[in-house]
């Protein structure tokens, strides 16, 4: 059976009923373990002191914001390209979700700039990046319920990812791009000298998990409920 | 509770608002999810007969 046939609506509904319970599951306990564990059992910074615990959420978040933006990307180029309707509505299902994510990344980094930096807001590449990029989902979000064609809107709103994509990942590499501003470089890399000690590595590997598979989770439960939606339009059209 | 000295305030927040967002985004997509399946069935049910 080709891949593709996995995007078809009914076996869509299918494969993914049984797999939602496992997924938000899975995603609570790596979430629990992850947060639970950085928060009660992980010591100080020497220099940064407890304020190093919102590592765990503003890591996670600020990467799957990125990241749901890039897989926005995907199911808007699968659409275009062979117009695979449940595509378009993952990518609608995503953007929520990826609000949701960069607004913790926001919040959190505000919170932890405070005592760390002596501002919640600096116009620093990154923070920047970031905000432009809240701003896009918002604008791909409010494009989606400006159209009443579903066809024309997936059209529209997936030229609008592409160009949004540019901010995505300028989030991502602007430090390294402009090498300037508050904000540091990434907290975690292959080489052990730049990466985050072991005690506080191990749990933030389970929080980055818990937030993968929460996002994955999400997007499942709302595609589904996209399609519902879609199949509900269709009925009450056929009804007169 | 751990000891967080002077930055129990922001490390609290931090968690707050964060734990607030994601059960609020689960809690609304489980709603919508229900409501649909709910609209969607009625319609179906009404369509045959």
């Amino acid at each position: 059976m080709s891949m593709w046939e996995y995007a078809n609506p009914k076996r869509f509904m299918g494969w993914t009923a049984p797999v939602l319970p496992w997924a938000f599951g899975a995603a609570g306990i790596c979430l629990s373990v992850g947060l639970i564990w950085g928060f009660f059992f992980t010591p100080d910074d020497f220099r940064q002191g407890s304020t190093v615990k919102i590592i765990y959420l503003h890591v996670p978040s600020a990467l799957m914001a990125i990241n749901a933006w890039i897989m926005m990307l995907v199911a808007s180029l699968i659409w275009l390209v062979r117009r695979h309707h449940v595509s378009a509505l993952a990518a609608k299902a995503a953007a929520p979700v990826g609000v949701a994510m960069t607004l913790i990344a926001l919040a959190t980094g505000a919170i932890w700039g405070q005592p760390m930096w002596g501002t919640y807001w600096a116009w620093d590449p990154r923070l920047t990046s970031f905000l432009i990029l809240f701003l896009f989902y918002l604008g791909y979000m409010a494009l989606w319920a400006a159209i009443d064609d579903p066809d024309t809107a997936a059209d529209l709103t997936s030229v609008l990812c592409m160009v949004g994509s540019v901010f995505a990942l300028l989030s991502r590499y602007a430090v390294n791009f402009w090498n300037q501003g508050l904000h540091q470089g990434a907290s975690l890399s292959l080489d052990k000298e730049k990466n985050v000690a072991d005690v506080f590595y191990q749990p933030l590997l389970f929080a980055i998990a818990g937030f993968v598979l929460l996002f994955f989770a999400l997007v499942l439960l709302r595609t589904r409920t996209e399609i519902r939606s879609r199949r509900l339009r269709a009925l009450l059209r056929k009804e007169g | 509770m751990p000891d967080l000295g002077k930055y129990v305030v922001e490390v609290l927040l931090a968690y707050g608002v964060s734990v607030a967002i994601l059960v609020g985004l689960v809690a609304v997509s489980w709603r919508q999810s229900a409501r649909m399946r709910r609209a969607l069935q009625a319609v179906e049910d009404r369509k045959h007969g």
